[in-house]
């Protein structure tokens, strides 16, 4: 299986937390082995069953605590002089919102759906140029005693550099808005993925390396066939808290930058004192961040599949 | 027999070799030398430390000579390649690559030119079924025992068809039985292919059953070959025949005698 938890070189906390998080687990599918052969009529019907409880209890809790969550929220926050809107209140106020993602009513006045369109498209080139250069440094260093010992200081400090810091500079560099928040994102996620990377070359065994010296493999057989999946599972830890970053950089730099996206929806709406389309909002890029995440993991998982043998 | 006016295939001319680390020395290997046919089985016997694995990455150019050369018809040896082919002491098989592609990988690499595409699917299948992996070829490393890893790394060297195939320890972690197995498997397809093979081992009956010299070395530091011993036993061999061949009780008491008695294992300090 996918052995990132015991990588050790995770460098965003909250990015750690998601990846320590187990995956569903399986017992339910185990029963279903260890029942008594009956008809195939019959065998169906409790595999059905027992996917039907294995969705039930992944499902159940988090709605049972999400409705217990809701009530919470709904009790603090329906006094008349209650300063955040409570979760009937949102309803009805951002009811458009909520309920079509992709309405279009003017050039300001579009479904949240198209404005995280928006902004996946910035994190998409951001981040695609961070993972493609960022992987490309790292295995140019990671081959390199001396440059590893050179660059690591300097690439830790920069790394913790927070992604708006970068912006001014960015905007001074591109004296335009849109690259601007693509290069914050970029410069924000390269970090995680450079260090990774070279720390995954770094840790490719002596034996990989003799079997690629024996078969006399020129540099980019070698950095295709051996370095990039020997390295991969490491390679894809600093993607996914690559993803996560961009993520955040990408709300924040947009409410600075302007344009359509979701970033700067929550800065329009606070200007305009509209509490509830900022809840709502929240909520989007929550999700669209898990789901993300969740799709660099999957990527990591079938691209690692059977290199940790 | 080789006329005296021609030279040896594989030679060894007076080798050492000094690891530095730091300030440190030490000298693993000293002034070793050896003259090898073609078609020989050589083993390489000795207490655990005293530079048998060094001596092979050597012959296979992994790592350089302090003193001395490492010739292959009459070519100095000084980097890597697959006419000498390695079976690594843990497999080393790439677990990213199934079965197949680990054997096909060495394959396109050495045949590129040489070989068809069809060619080259044909010769990794048939490399597989030569150590009858055949039925295992879409498997990956991680799912297939220690005894099929061993016989996919021995297809794999194979499979670039060296002039030297060099063996560390390959049967090292292996149960008994299926240990036999493999040195039944590599026995014969020696007879059949007639390579020159180098094997590192642990095992007396493995190296007199298999080997035409039996390469015994003293222990480090400063390792020096102390006794080639020749097995003269006909082949094909059979294991249950030789248990009683005074040829073979002789060899083995010879190997013995030099290994427990002569040059008694002397646990470091
Ligand atoms: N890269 C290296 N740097 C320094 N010393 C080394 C290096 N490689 C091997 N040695 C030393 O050389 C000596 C011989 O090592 P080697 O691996 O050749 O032994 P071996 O005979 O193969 O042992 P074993 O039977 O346990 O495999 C050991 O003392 C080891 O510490
Ligand atoms: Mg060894």
């Amino acid at each position: 299986m996918n052995a990132l938890p015991a990588r050790p070189v995770l460098v965003d906390t909250s990015a750690g937390r998601a990846i320590a998080a187990a995956p569903p687990s399986a017992p339910a599918i185990a029963e279903t082995k260890i029942l008594p052969l009956k008809t195939p009529r019959g065998r169906r019907s409790t595999q059905l069953m027992s996917i039907g409880s294995e969705i039930a209890s992944a499902t159940i809790p988090p709605l049972l605590v999400l409705a217990v969550l809701l009530l919470v929220w709904q009790l603090a926050t329906s006094g008349p002089d209650a300063a955040l809107p409570s979760p009937t209140k949102i309803w009805t106020e951002s009811n458009d919102l909520i309920v079509s993602p992709f309405f279009v009513n003017g050039s300001q006045d579009i479904g949240l759906g198209w404005r995280v369109i928006t902004s996946l498209e910035r994190v998409f080139y951001g981040f695609g140029l961070a993972a493609a250069v960022g992987v490309v440094i790292g295995a140019v260093i990671g081959q390199s005693v001396w440059a590893m010992r050179g660059l690591d200081p300097i690439f830790q400090v920069l790394r913790t550099v927070p992604p708006l810091a970068w912006l001014p500079i960015s905007l001074a560099a591109f004296r335009d808005s849109g690259p601007s928040a693509v290069f914050v994102i970029f410069i924000t996620a390269v970090w995680p993925v450079i260090i990774n990377t070279a720390v995954g070359i770094r840790n490719i065994p002596q034996d990989y390396r003799n079997v690629a010296d024996v078969l006399r493999l020129n540099p980019l057989e070698y950095f295709w066939r051996i370095m990039i999946p020997a390295a991969a599972p490491y390679i894809f830890t600093g993607l996914r808290i690559g993803i996560g970053l961009s993520w955040l950089a990408i709300v924040a730099a947009e409410m600075l930058t302007g344009g359509v996206g979701i970033g700067f929806f929550i800065w329009d709406a606070w200007n305009s004192s509209r509490l509830s389309d900022i809840v709502v909002a929240l909520i989007y890029i929550g999700v669209v961040g898990f789901v993300l995440d969740r799709l660099v993991a999957l990527a990591g998982r079938i691209a690692t599949h059977g290199t940790s043998a | 027999m080789i006329a005296p006016a021609n030279k040896p295939f594989l030679q060894l001319q007076s080798i050492s070799k000094t690891f530095r680390r730091g300030g440190a020395e030490t000298e693993v290997l000293h002034d070793i030398s050896l003259d090898i046919a073609n078609g020989e089985f050589i083993s390489i016997i000795g207490h655990s430390g005293c530079g048998k694995s060094t001596l092979l990455n050597l012959i296979a150019g992994l790592t350089t000579v302090t003193t001395g050369a490492v010739l292959l018809e009459q070519h100095e040896v000084n980097e890597p390649g697959p006419e000498r082919a390695v079976v690594f002491q843990n497999h080393s098989l790439l677990p990213w690559l199934t079965v197949y592609d680990n054997v096909r990988i060495a394959v396109d690499k050495v045949f590129a030119k040489t070989k068809s595409r069809a060619e080259r699917h044909a010769w990794t299948l048939h490399n597989l079924d030569l150590v009858q992996m055949g039925h295992a070829k879409d498997k990956r490393p991680s799912e297939i025992s220690g005894g099929m890893k061993q016989r996919v790394g021995i297809a794999r060297a194979l499979a670039m068809e060296p002039k030297v195939l060099l063996m560390d320890e390959p049967f090292g972690a292996l149960d008994a039985l299926t240990r036999a197995h493999l040195q039944d498997s590599v026995m014969q397809i020696h007879g059949r292919l007639g390579n020159t093979a180098i094997m590192i081992t642990h095992d007396v009956d493995e190296a007199v059953l298999l080997s035409d010299r039996i390469v015994m070395m003293t222990n480090g530091p400063s390792a020096r070959i102390g006794e080639v011993l020749d097995v003269k036993l006909p082949r094909p061999r059979n294991r249950l025949e030789l248990v009683s061949d005074p040829h073979y009780i002789h060899a083995r008491e010879a190997v013995l005698k030099f290994l427990y008695e002569r040059h008694r294992y002397v646990e470091a300090a």
